[in-house]
């Protein structure tokens, strides 16, 4: 029998390996907690989950809408800016190209406070849950933009070559052969991508929004339960971005095709 | 085949890389050579439709090659293209590489181009293959499925770049074995190729393009056998310099 910890020569473990390990390490890591609350003389205290339940399910909600309404909106922004990118206009490509940079290049914080403190109340958006959408959907649009040109320049002019070669018209070219390609590989970013706004609506509590973790300092500060409501945050983010991760990996294995 | 060229002339962002080339002759199997750079893809890719000239005209069975629209799609559908690297479709597997646009581009009904894709398949000996993808498959199955996918729709005529050179010497005589049997078929091509025994003994004719210019063509047996431009003289002894 082969060692239970060692995968084979292709790098694949068997799914018994693959538990027998994974089971392993999450000992491990929660070994590790376990010991530090102990060292620290903390007593892990979990009353408050049953006793503010509807408060930390709406807070669920709530950061699970905002992600959805700000991946819908951030690739609304992200599509056009990534071609714009390529544009020949020039004023377009830098306009595209500097929103990029600025929001990449800066903290989301500084961008949650700059946008709601000066231009939401210049602009008179005074609705949080809508400003906290558009706040993450223009910082995430920027990564999304970049995603997507990286699946724009690797689309191969010999994919394209070989359709118009077999007869295809424009439109087919682009019904068969661009859009798979790049949906096949733009997909799996696109889903981690969307890990990620799960996890950075949580600073809009900055601004009040009583998603998730804003719910969970509330409690937090009328409990004194600081370990315990962070512990179950934490958990909860976990909730919803595994599977999302768990769902990226799937999109890139059943889309690696390229050479 | 009637293929008519008048002055072509071709550059790249002012690069020339044919000089004006006159052809006129009934082509059943050609095939082009000469070194390096000499515009033989090029020429290729214009007599196919793939790029429009800068100068000169393309005649085909007596019609002008369309310049673009429905018509220019359908000019190229007529012919049975296959790239040096095969130029498969990345996220297809073979069968549907083969099927897809035969549905596409030739109105076939969804079992009918799934059972020629698979008779072609068996044919070329790769019955086991068609689920896959081309990442999947070795250079030689490649370029057998690239040019089942050529024959698929039966074509007026193939046109092969080079469909050998990324090959190991294995994989080249498969493929050359499956066009001599497409020739002795029928079926009509013409062919970019390094590969003189192939041009001197499986093409009926030979064009050896040089320097952007057609400077010398006709039957293959005669060109090899008596060369009469020092160019062709030198290449072809260049050739036989590391022959073993
Ligand atoms: N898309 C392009 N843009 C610019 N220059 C090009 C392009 N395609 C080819 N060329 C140039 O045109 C010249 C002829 O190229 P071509 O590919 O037709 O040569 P070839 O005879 O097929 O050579 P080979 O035997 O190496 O394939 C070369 O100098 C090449 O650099
Ligand atoms: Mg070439």
């Amino acid at each position: 029998m082969r060692n239970p910890f060692v995968a084979g020569r292709d790098g694949r473990a068997t799914p018994a390996q693959a538990l027998a390990s994974y089971a392993l390490v999450c000992a491990a890591v929660i070994g590790f907690f376990w010991l530090s609350l102990a060292m620290a003389g903390i007593a892990l205290n979990l009353d408050f989950v049953a006793q503010f339940r509807t408060r930390i399910a709406d807070g669920l909600l709530l950061t699970l809408e905002i992600s959805v309404a700000s991946l819908v909106l951030s690739c609304v922004i992200g599509l056009p800016v990534a071609v714009g990118q390529g544009s020949r206009i020039l004023p377009v490509r830098y306009l595209c190209d500097l929103y990029v940079k600025l929001i990449r290049g800066t903290p989301l914080l500084a961008q949650i406070y700059l946008f709601f403190y000066i231009v939401g109340t210049a602009w008179g958006v005074e609705n949080r849950f809508a400003a906290g959408v558009i706040i993450l959907s223009v910082f995430s649009g920027a990564y999304i933009a970049e995603i997507v040109r990286g699946s724009l320049s690797s689309l191969d002019s010999g994919q394209l070559e070989a359709a118009r070669a077999v007869g295809f018209t424009r439109a087919q070219t682009l019904r068969y052969v661009v859009v798979p390609q790049l949906v096949s590989r733009t997909l799996p970013a696109l889903t981690g991508q969307f890990a990620s706004i799960v996890k950075d609506s949580s600073l809009l509590s900055v601004i009040a929004v009583i998603e998730l973790t804003q719910t969970m300092q509330e409690i937090s500060a009328s409990t004194f339960n600081l370990f315990g409501t962070y512990l179950v945050l934490a958990a909860l983010y976990l909730v919803l971005t595994l599977p999302i991760m768990f769902v990226s990996r799937w999109f890139e294995r059943r889309g690696s095709y390229a050479h | 085949m009637r293929i008519e060229l008048e002055g072509v002339t071709h550059a790249f962002a002012d690069a020339p890389v044919l000089a004006g080339i006159d052809f006129a002759d009934d082509v059943s199997t050609l095939a082009v050579i000469g070194p390096s750079g000499g515009g033989k893809s090029t020429l290729l890719r214009i007599v196919g439709g793939l790029i429009a000239p800068t100068a000169g005209t393309v005649r085909v069975d007596g019609a002008e090659v369309p310049r673009d629209g429905e018509a220019l799609a359908r000019y190229r559908a007529s012919l049975g293209f296959v790239f040096q690297d095969g130029g498969l479709f990345h996220h297809l597997t073979a069968r549907e590489n083969i099927a897809l646009p035969l549905r596409a581009v030739h109105g076939l009904a969804e079992d009918r181009a799934r059972r020629r894709a698979d008779e072609l398949l068996e044919r070329f000996g790769l019955a086991a293959e068609a689920d896959k993808r081309p990442s999947e498959l070795s250079g030689g199955q490649r370029q057998r499925v690239a040019i089942a996918r050529a024959v698929a729709p039966r074509p007026r005529m193939l046109l092969l770049d080079e469909p050998t050179s990324a090959l190991d010497p294995e994989y080249t005589t498969e493929v050359l074995n499956l066009l001599r049997d497409l020739k002795d078929g029928g079926t009509r091509f013409v062919a970019v190729t390094h590969e003189m025994g192939f041009a001197r003994h499986a093409c009926s004719k030979v064009a050896f393009l040089c320097n952007g210019r057609l400077a010398e063509y006709g039957e293959s047996a005669e060109v090899f056998s008596h060369p009469r431009t020092p160019e062709l003289k030198r290449f072809l002894g260049k050739l036989l310099e590391w022959r073993v």
